[in-house]
């Protein structure tokens, strides 16, 4: 924090939300560039979250428990997967097709035709996807992002296979390393029991160790997907890689390789 | 800066585990683990019961909503909770829309803060440490904690220059860090 002294005070007062807006904004554009910042903001809200055992008092009434259960029993679940399920059509479109270029060994003649495809379908679909999308605020600018990760030009694409053939697990990372953000859709994955998980790594282009870069489950179809996990912005990609993970994640990935694919 | 992280128990993999694959008995162990935490700090903000176990609620439910909310590779469920429920209830006290996605705090713990007994200690050693702080200094970290005011609204209601304030809050923290190394 030496090098960074100026932001220390706002820093911890950003932390506990106690920064005006007009100033929060200048520690915001810091915390874009400045991993130690960040990591340093994480211990300052561990900071506070032992400010706030200090609060312990009485137990909640009993009643709250049963209004909890009933309230899960009833509530629908809203994981990162069930997107993918409202929209199996284009979620499962992209990663079907590299499979077929990959079993007919056109892959890399064939990317741009397939993304040009993708590109014309989504426009096709923009108007009613935005339209569904707009039941909730959340969930209408996850999908604005994956549009544009989709189509832009700019982001980086990779594709990720299983190196021997067969109808194997496929997936493909869509990039965007200036701002860190990460739009990842996986097709054909094995089931998992419940101790295990899926983790995503990003393999960076410094040679630096892998960086996890989310976990996930797959749907009953094997599906699954994964957006902007936390990744610094400005980190450069050199390979993604799939592992298998005890759940509910690791720090390192574990071999071997599910899926792996390195950038374009 | 801290140099390492505790990361979840057995006991928070598992319910994480079980909530992300949508256990139900997983969330009755989340909530008897950890309700009066979750409570306890509602009510130090909001200082009403019925609106307290209303916050209690939202955050349980939106972790049942959506688990992937809470990564459980950038620390522990017991601090993550306890900061989103400070956040709410700051929020609902003063009646305005979530400013914070829980999607976006990441809490960094280097304490073991999974067990009721692990807690127990933690906070002797933060009551300790707050009562061995100046008068001042409590008054400003709390303040703004545990009332959301700004530093500019803690140096108004102190009639303390806004560095001062600054400074008293971030000291506070400070040494909460150093009590529990």
């Amino acid at each position: 924090m030496a090098a960074h002294e100026q932001f220390a005070d706002d820093l911890a007062l950003y932390a506990i939300g106690s920064l005006p807006a007009s100033e929060a904004a200048g520690v915001e554009k810091h915390l874009e560039t400045c991993a130690e910042c960040r990591r340093e903001l994480e211990s300052l809200r561990g900071d506070a979250a032992l400010l706030a055992l200090s609060a312990a008092g009485p137990a909640p009434p009993a009643r709250s428990r049963e209004r909890l259960l009933a309230a899960v029993k009833n509530a629908p679940r809203r994981q990162r997967m069930i997107l993918y399920h409202a929209k199996p059509w284009w979620a499962i479109a992209p990663v079907a097709a590299s499979l077929a270029l990959a079993i007919f060994g056109l892959f890399l003649w064939r990317e741009n035709t397939n993304l040009r495809q993708q590109q014309a379908e989504m426009q096709q679909k923009q108007q009613s996807l935005v339209a569904e999308l707009a039941r909730t605020e959340h969930e209408s600018e996850k999908a604005r992002e994956m549009l544009y990760m989709m189509t832009s030009p700019d982001v980086q694409k990779v594709s990720l296979a299983t190196p021997k053939g067969a109808p194997q697990p496929v997936a493909k990372a869509m990039y965007k390393s200036d701002k860190g953000h990460l739009l990842f859709m996986a097709s054909n994955l094995a089931p998992l029991p419940s101790s295990k998980t899926y983790e995503l790594w990003l393999v960076p282009m410094s040679g630096a160790a892998p960086m996890p870069a989310g976990t996930f489950m797959p749907d009953a179809k094997g599906g699954a997907m994964v957006m902007n996990p936390p990744i610094p912005p400005g980190t450069e990609a050199k390979a993604f890689a799939v592992t298998v993970e005890d759940a509910p994640g690791s720090e390192k990935p574990t071999m071997p390789m599910v899926l792996m694919g390195a950038g374009q | 800066m801290a140099s390492a992280r505790i990361q979840p128990g057995e006991a928070e993999r598992s319910i994480i585990s079980g909530i992300r694959n949508g256990r139900e008995d997983a969330m009755a162990q989340l909530y008897d683990r950890y309700s009066s935490m979750v409570y306890s700090v509602a009510l130090r903000v909001m200082g009403d019961t019925s609106a307290a176990e209303d916050v209690m609620q939202e955050i349980f439910m939106q972790l049942w909503r959506n688990p992937s909310a809470f990564d459980a590779n950038r620390g522990s469920l017991a601090a993550w909770l306890a900061v989103v429920a400070r956040n709410r209830s700051i929020d609902a006290l003063r009646k305005r829309r979530p400013e914070t996605s829980v999607d976006d705090v990441v809490v960094a713990a280097d304490i073991d803060l999974e067990s009721d007994a692990a807690r127990k200690i933690a906070l002797e050693k933060v009551r300790g440490a707050l009562a061995g702080m100046p008068a001042e200094q409590r008054r400003a970290i709390g303040l703004a904690f545990f009332e959301g005011l700004t530093h500019t609204e803690v140096a108004a209601r102190t009639g303390e220059p806004l560095g001062t304030v600054k400074t008293r809050i971030r000291t506070a923290l400070q040494t909460l860090r150093k009590v529990m190394a």
